[in-house]
């Protein structure tokens, strides 16, 4: 079984049918564990129990950007190999990078509130990932916008892969600029560094989430692929009887 | 090269002429400047102060306004496909045809800015820092905004979309832009090295803009 031969969608669909249940089963299984690793993990000595946001927050964050690294990839397996199931990774991943980024920043202002007291900051990695949320939505509405799938394809490779190279100069001009006006409020982990027993059930949650995505995005791409069945029968029923 | 020459004096002529929406960014330019005291009060000396930032959100805006018609206005009337199917490489094509959008709407607006300066009290060196900076600074943005427009050249809703798609990919210009004319009128930081990351972004952005908006004329139109 090559990525040559899940090229054929009926192959793919066959595929991911066998595979998801005993994915869905690690996911929930994995999510177990974290939760359970998270809720043993000791309290920060400053922050008390919300340290505790921290292992929903980091892996949203991790994910948040490797959905748009899954895009890029898919972009290229467009523009590049036209691949036939390119397109369709391609789409099924921008709703999920979006909802993971959206979580991110939500787990993320409500963690600072009690924190910082404040819900939001303009610190650079805030705004960083602010900007790669609206990226996001961008995708999502020119997905939206063009009604013909593989041409709306084309044209959101095109703008995933120049995000791709604008989004470590966004990063970094947004580094440059908050340092400029408020180097007092840069967010650091400060203190020690993470301890082992915070930092296990930390990774054991990043892997859940990936878990998690890997599910989530095999399920939308059956369901993307159905879903342009549908339309393609659906075109020919209208066909037929013109 | 007279293929190159030609298209440059064709857009150029199509836009500064009746129809063409080259003095309408100007206009826009003047118009969400007057706006500014309106809305944040007649103080000279926040004016002053903010002055280049308003500047340079002015002119992200009103360079915005007229990118949705670079590619449009060809595909309607036809002769983008013409353009497509000329000897000329599409890249060339599109960044003659960027360079004669930013001679007749990106320095309207650079030249516009000294009027516009006085309205907010600047100093003649801050208000050539602002000029030098969207001198430099403008190239990108309408580089940026030729992808964008390629990408919506064939949607309904072009203008709506284009905006949502450029404006998040020009925040690098717009803070390097407002940096160096900020550190040439206040300090402490030197004017230098923002400035010439400005630079940067702008032939970063002649170089991948125009390949971006090929690709998507390509891909788009067919």
């Amino acid at each position: 079984m090559t990525i040559i031969d899940l090229a054929n969608p009926s192959r793919f669909l066959a595929f991911t049918a066998r595979v998801l249940p005993w994915l869905v089963a690690a996911t929930v299984c994995a999510f177990a564990v974290g939760l359970y690793l998270a809720t043993l993990a000791p309290d920060d000595y400053q922050q008390g129990a919300t340290v505790k946001i921290m292992f929903i927050h980091v892996p949203n964050a991790w994910l948040a950007m490797f959905c748009w690294t899954v895009m890029t990839v898919a972009a290229l397996g467009t523009l590049v190999w036209r691949h036939p199931l390119a397109d369709v990774a391609a789409k099924a991943a921008a709703p999920l990078g979006a909802a993971f980024t959206f979580l991110c920043l939500l787990t993320g202002s409500l963690w600072g509130r009690p924190m910082w007291g404040t819900y939001w900051v303009w610190d650079g990695r805030l705004s960083s990932v602010l900007v790669l949320f609206l990226m996001y939505l961008g995708v999502l509405a020119l997905w939206r916008t063009v009604e013909d799938p593989s041409r709306a394809a084309r044209a959101v490779a095109i703008l995933t892969l120049v995000g791709a190279i604008n989004l470590p100069i966004i990063k970094f001009s947004v580094d440059w600029w908050a340092t400029l006006h408020q180097p007092a409020s840069v967010l650091r982990l400060g203190g020690p560094t993470i301890h082992r027993s915070i930092l296990v059930p930390l990774l054991v949650m990043g892997l859940a989430f990936m878990l998690l995505f890997l599910t989530l995005h095999l399920a939308a791409m059956r369901n993307e692929i159905l879903r342009r069945r549908v339309r393609t029968l659906r075109l020919m029923q209208a066909q037929a009887g013109a | 090269m007279t293929n190159v020459a030609a298209l440059l004096m064709r857009d150029m002529r199509l836009a500064v002429r009746l129809g063409g929406g080259a003095p309408i960014g100007v206009l826009f330019f003047l118009i969400v400047v007057t706006l500014m005291p309106f809305a944040l009060g007649p103080d000279l000396a926040l004016l002053r102060r903010i002055g280049p930032a308003i500047l340079w959100l002015g002119a992200l805006l009103a360079s915005l306004l007229a990118l949705d018609r670079l590619f449009a206005a060809d595909h309607e009337d036809g002769s983008l496909d013409l353009i497509l199917m000329s000897r000329l490489p599409l890249e060339v094509t599109v960044a003659v045809k960027a360079l004669a959008h930013w001679l007749t709407t990106g320095l309207p607006l650079v030249i516009a800015v000294p009027v516009l300066a006085l309205f907010l009290d600047l100093e003649p060196r801050a208000m050539a820092a602002v000029a030098l900076t969207l001198l430099v600074g403008t190239p990108a943005l309408t580089c940026i905004g030729a992808m964008g427009a390629a990408l919506a050249v064939t949607l309904r809703r072009g203008g709506l979309i284009l905006a949502v798609l450029v404006l998040p990919l020009t925040i690098p210009v717009l803070i390097f832009g407002v940096a160096a004319a900020n550190a040439a009128v206040v300090g402490p930081m030197p004017f230098g090295p923002p400035f010439t990351i400005l630079c940067a972004l702008s032939l970063i952005s002649f170089v991948i803009g125009p390949f971006a908006a090929a690709a998507a004329l390509r891909h788009g139109l067919d």
